[in-house]
């Protein structure tokens, strides 16, 4: 038998001889272990090959190497922006391995500072809350300020415009038979400081009286808030007061990280999910396609009408797809024509902001930070 | 930072405080993708010690070396997808202006 009857012979049967395979080594994987490498496949009992493959000499032996060039990377990665606010924003982030996007998450959620309420004061509080829990509500509320224009209060330091934020708050329900709800519009910012005066021995030692903050100057004589007062996250609900009761205190925000208290957390929440790929492995046609369409909760796929009356299903949305797997449970014939995958490279990220910085500047800090790990890891070894 | 090595500067563990899996498993993938590398993992000794162990075994470099070069390949990463992103909020900006949003009047009050 020649080379070419060979050739013809497998062709027929969809079967690749040895004997006819390409060269190796060639630069590319083959089909089957590429799938393996960049899809999770979301069968009906698990999904399936959900690692990575990080080790740079892990298809040495078919002569592919798995290692990373900076130029290949700087040329498959991109960014593409989807929705944009003051909030909250979307991106797609692709050609990154999960251990640096899964990086990023964690560090905009535990480790960008903002500033939070840590201090509270309190003169007076005859509501029905605790002083305890309302200290723990009010440490919850976002501010609105750049905490890149603040210091970290460290133990030995003394609260001061550059360390500390201070607020007042002072209301009484003076009406009978009415109820009053505190809202966070009732904090009222003191760019002087504290107004509270420091007990006792301290006032008889010297001639002028100490609070509880030392300001060397009002913040809003610094440029930074001259026309923009610092204000907190507005009608969110402290406390309800019956009448004649009375809360008097002050709070003191300081600078943190979201990993010694989530209220340091800059995001509200900070997700990323892989993109999903829906792939038909074989024509879907007539009630067939009709049904598939039924099947899906998130409506994924559409029915397109063929030049002569048929009717085919075409996946229209894979980006709706939750991979619930609705559309592969019923029977095993289900599993062979749809193929539900997700792309481990591609990342749909998503950033709620809790209003201190906006979405796209928290990102950017986030990578910093991660910067600046490296370059701590680079001075410490040299 | 510790820096265990038995005589052999090929093998080595770096002891990092204050860090976690943000950046082990990070350095874990660049390390991974390092020719020289012929192992590397990483380790948390105990969960309420902020502390974690990267093991690197190369095959002839000093392993202190190729740990520096991961984490300069790191942060060029880093610098890349920095100017990307920012590449693309540009982008989306000037495609999408900003009185699109409907959250802006948040701000006003």
């Amino acid at each position: 038998m020649s080379d070419s009857d060979s050739e013809v012979m497998a062709e027929a049967d969809g079967f690749v001889s040895a004997l006819n395979m390409p060269d190796v080594p060639s630069a590319k994987l083959p089909p089957h272990l590429e799938l393996r490498k960049t899809r999770v496949l979301c069968n009906v009992d698990a999904p399936h090959n959900t690692d990575t493959v990080q080790y740079s000499g892990a298809y040495a032996s078919i002569g592919v190497d798995n290692s990373l060039r900076f130029d290949d990377f700087c040329n498959n990665f991109r960014v593409e922006v989807t929705r944009l606010s003051h909030e909250d924003m979307e991106f797609d982030m692709v050609g990154i391995d999960p251990s640096i996007a899964n990086a990023f998450r964690r560090i905009l959620l535990a480790e960008l500072p903002t500033m939070a309420i840590e201090k509270v004061l309190i003169a007076n509080n005859t509501s029905v809350v605790q002083d305890e829990v309302l200290a723990h509500r009010l440490g919850l509320i976002p501010i609105k300020v750049d905490p890149r224009l603040f210091d970290y209060l460290s133990e030995n330091d003394t609260p001061n415009e550059k360390n500390t934020i201070v607020f007042k708050l002072h209301v009484r329900c003076e009406e009978k038979g009415q109820r009053l709800t505190v809202t966070s519009n009732e904090l009222t910012w003191l760019p002087k400081g504290s107004e509270f005066l420091k007990t006792s021995e301290s006032l008889t030692s010297t001639s002028k009286a100490e609070t509880y903050t030392s300001f060397t100057c009002s913040q809003d004589s610094l440029p930074e808030f001259g026309g923009n007062p610092i204000s907190v996250y507005p009608d969110i609900t402290i406390d309800k007061l019956g009448f004649g009761q009375e809360i008097e205190l002050e709070a003191h925000a300081v600078k943190g990280v979201g990993k010694t208290h989530a209220k340091w957390s800059p995001v509200a929440t900070c997700w990323y999910r892989m993109l999903p790929e829906v792939v038909l492995t074989e024509e879907i046609e007539g009630k067939k396609a009709e049904v598939l369409k039924q099947k899906c909760p998130a409506n994924v796929f559409e029915i397109e009408d063929l030049a002569d009356g048929r009717k085919r299903a075409t996946v229209a949305r894979p980006r709706a797809c939750t991979l619930c797997r609705e559309c592969i449970k019923d029977g095993e014939d289900w599993e062979k024509r749809v193929s539900l995958r997700r792309v481990k490279d591609h990342f749909m990220f998503t950033i709620e902001s809790t209003g201190a910085l906006p979405p796209e500047v928290l990102f950017t800090e986030a990578v910093k930070v991660l910067e600046d790990k490296c370059e701590l890891v680079i001075s410490d070894l040299s | 930072m510790e820096h265990a090595s038995f005589g052999d500067q090929r093998n080595a563990t770096f002891s990092l405080a204050e860090e976690d899996h943000t950046l082990a498993n990070a350095l874990r993938f660049t390390l991974n993708q390092d020719p020289r590398v012929i192992f590397c993992g990483y380790s948390i000794p105990h969960p309420s010690e902020a502390r974690v162990n990267i093991r690197v075994q190369t095959t002839g470099e000093p392993a202190r070396e190729v740990l520096k070069d991961s984490c300069q390949d790191l942060m060029l990463m880093c610098q890349h997808i920095r100017g990307t992103f920012d590449k693309a909020v540009n982008d989306f900006r000037t495609t999408n202006p900003p009185d699109n949003h409907p959250s802006q009047d948040m701000d006003s009050d």
